[in-house]
């Protein structure tokens, strides 16, 4: 929550945009993380998605791990080739974000937890 | 990437060496499978190229729909730009039912959509989702084609083009370990096969479509640029989409292969039988009839067709410049009901501009016609025209190739072809004369101020054909054909052959009348001098008995005389004379009679 709040301070314009956009859906965000078994560059992205939530959505997110290898056919409901992928189903819209996610910086423009725009 | 390429090189070669005929999986396209040789090399992926609108899609898609209907090779379809709807509909007007076979458990369709837009990359990743789909979908099926299209879609929903390359290394990899037949489409690029260079990975077989409008005529044309390990056809070949789906039409594959018939069968003339041996065509043979505009070919054509019909025989009419309504209503008048055959279903007629389709739509209609409707002849009238369709080349090709079709089948060919005025008469605008076996050449004679029709025979394999040149009729009754006059003044037609024919009746009249005159003057004089000589005769009887007559009376006056002397001497007692005198009186007498 402090952490949270703490965003809110640093970006308050976009970010608040997308809280309010978020609260009048359900509150919490819906991330799926796809992998492919526990391969090193699944358990990473696992690790840093779990540090980026922590970090920034502490107590509002929600993370489902699905696993291709042991459900294969979950892949086409999601349009994923790639793996890993992070979708986040909620806020609206749906957004992909490929790759283990190492660079946070990248993973919070993706998520947009972080606007674009703030390079400038 | 090139050290790659040599070394995916070398073993694809050695292997060939051991195995000289590489398996193949059937497209069960028709003209592919014989100038690949066999189909797609089986277990590898084979890459197809073309610009948009090439038929990549269709040729992928009929792959498979055909390995499941005809090969039982059940079939994975990963579409990149459509959606399992719009395949599906985009094929079912080739004839292609893809919900049916989704529920027979033959094809799988899985679309994959990537969108730019809502992707944004951060860090490593592989595409191990794209091999998980894959593998489920073959899984599901017990699939044993795959189709990729077009997996270039992915450089377009993905930023990072070397794990991009990487992966689909992989996969190309993955595909053949698996050992599916793989088919992947890729968009042409600028002076390169592929867009994104697919070809470096796919080396076993690359076919490329191409879609070219020539003089508003477009042509279809397929080419294998390489099939590793099988020695294929490297000709450009057209092909076309119909609603039968796709077909290539391989030019040189029919070869010279086809049966011969030794039937005789006629030309619904029964003078032109006579000419060509007595018998007429042979049967399956290929008979050019070419000439000057209104010479009669059609008509000939249609002559042949009504007996082919007579015989019971189907009979097929392509007609290029008139329909049909016009060539049953013109063949009525020269004593020709063609309608009772097209009522029977014996004849068909098919007329249609040249102009309308190009030459390889033209070539696969008469190919689906006839073998939908297993005629025995088949007329093309006039074949020059298809060059309007095309080029003189293409259309010289196409009719070879066409050739060589109804041959093999064994259905007699019957073409016309219009030779215009000024040009060489015994050629023809698409140089066939050399390839068909009966050359029937009709020509105009112009003299005396009229123009008339003739035939002749300018070649006919394998019989010993008339020479002469005949004059060709058109009657309310038929095709009639004449002797022309052939004398001192020339070759000889129409109403000057007839004013010569009265004019020599006239002379030989004459010359009969003289001879009967001759002859009665014979007889006459005959009886003339027969009259003479037994008038003569007569006389000479009547002189001869005179004569004897006479020499009788002499006799009896000698007689007279001597006795008389006798007497004389015998009253002068004048012994010895009277002896001597008697002797010389007879001798004298004798004398006298002679």
């Amino acid at each position: 929550m402090k952490k949270s709040a703490g965003v809110k301070e640093q970006k308050p314009l976009s970010l608040k945009e997308i809280e309010e956009r978020h609260e009048a859906t359900s509150g919490t965000w819906q991330l799926r993380l796809y992998v492919a078994g526990q391969t090193p560059r699944s358990v990473a992205a696992f690790a840093n998605l779990k540090k980026i939530c922590e970090d920034h959505l502490a107590g509002r997110y929600d993370i489902e791990v699905v696993d291709l290898v042991k459900h294969p056919q979950l892949a086409a409901g999601d349009q994923i080739l790639a793996i890993p992928t992070l979708v986040r189903k909620l806020p609206q819209p749906l957004r992909k974000i490929v790759g283990d996610l190492r660079d946070t910086e990248r993973a919070l423009v993706g998520l947009q937890i972080r606007p674009a725009a703030m390079g400038e | 990437m090139s050290k790659v390429g040599i070394r995916m090189t070398k073993p694809a070669q050695e292997m060939d060496k051991g195995n000289r005929s590489l398996p193949k999986a059937p497209t069960g396209i028709q003209g592919l499978d014989e100038i690949t040789g066999g189909g797609f090399p089986r277990g590898r992926p084979t890459l197809i190229c073309g610009s948009a609108g090439a038929g990549k899609t269709l040729l992928a898609m009929e792959f498979l729909v055909r390995g499941a209907t005809q090969y039982n090779e059940p079939g994975v379809f990963m579409a990149f730009e459509e959606t399992a709807p719009e395949l599906t509909q985009n094929v079912r007007s080739l004839g292609f039912d893809l919900d049916d076979l989704g529920k027979e458990k033959k094809l799988v369709i899985d679309f994959v959509r990537i969108e730019r837009s809502e992707i944004d990359e951060t860090g490593d990743y592989d595409l191990e989702g794209l091999f998980i789909r894959l593998t489920a979908a073959i899984e599901a099926i017990g699939a044993t084609r795959v189709v990729l299209d077009t997996i270039e879609n992915l450089f377009a929903g993905l930023q990072n083009q070397g794990i991009l390359r990487a992966e689909l290394r992989r996969l190309f990899r993955w595909l053949k370990d698996r050992g599916v037949t793989a088919v992947i489409t890729a968009e042409r690029g600028e002076g390169a096969l592929t867009r994104h260079g697919l070809e470096e990975y796919v080396s076993d077989c690359v076919i490329l479509l191409d879609h070219r409008v020539t003089d508003q005529v477009s042509t279809r044309r397929l080419r294998i640029v390489k099939y590793r390990g099988t020695a294929h056809g490297t000709n450009e070949y057209p092909f076309l989409i119909n609603e039968d789906g796709f077909s290539v039409l391989p030019i040189t594959s029919l070869g010279l292969q086809h049966q011969v018939s030794g039937e005789r069968i006629s030309s619904g003339i029964a003078r032109l039988d006579t000419m060509l041996g007595g018998e007429g065509f042979y049967r399956g043979t290929t008979v050019l009839v070419s000439g000057t505009a209104g010479t009669g070919k059609t008509s000939v054509a249609a002559s042949f067709v009504d007996a082919a019909c007579r015989r019971g025989e189907r009979s097929l009419y392509f007609s290029f410049e008139e329909s049909q309504g016009q060539l049953i209503r013109n063949m009525r008048s020269i004593g020709l009901n063609l309608e009772q055959w097209t009522k029977k279903n014996l004849l068909q007629f098919h007329s249609s501009r040249a102009t309308f389709y190009g030459l390889e739509m033209h070539l696969a209609m008469i190919h689906k016609i006839v073998q939908d409707f297993q005629p025995k002849v088949v007329v093309l009238d006039p074949i020059g025209s298809l060059i309007q369709a095309g080029n003189q080349r293409d259309a010289h090709t196409m009719i070879i190739r066409l050739i060589d079709f109804l041959k093999q089948r064994e259905v007699t060919a019957f073409l016309t072809n219009l030779t215009s005025a000024g040009e060489a008469l015994e050629r023809t605008d698409t140089e066939i004369s050399s390839i068909v076996d009966t050359w029937l050449f009709m020509r105009d004679i112009e003299l005396a101020g009229e123009r008339n029709r003739a035939l002749y025979v300018l070649k006919s394999r394998g019989m010993a054909h008339s020479n002469q040149l005949r004059e060709f009729l058109l009657t309310p009754q038929g095709i009639d054909l004449l002797d022309v006059y052939v004398g001192p003044e020339g070759v000889l037609t129409g109403s000057s052959r007839l004013s010569q024919e009265a004019r020599e009746k006239a002379a030989a009249l004459a010359r009969q009348q003289e001879a009967e005159r001759r002859d009665r003057d014979r007889t006459r004089k005959r009886e003339v001098l027969e009259a003479r000589i037994a008038a003569l005769r007569k006389e000479f009887e009547l002189e001869e008995a005179e004569a004897e007559t006479s020499s009788a009376q002499d006799l009896s006056r000698e007689q007279s005389v001597a006795e008389n002397r006798e007497a004389m001497s015998r009253s002068r007692k004048a012994d010895m004379v009277a002896e001597m005198v008697k002797d010389g009186v007879v001798a004298k007498g004798r004398r006298g009679a002679r």
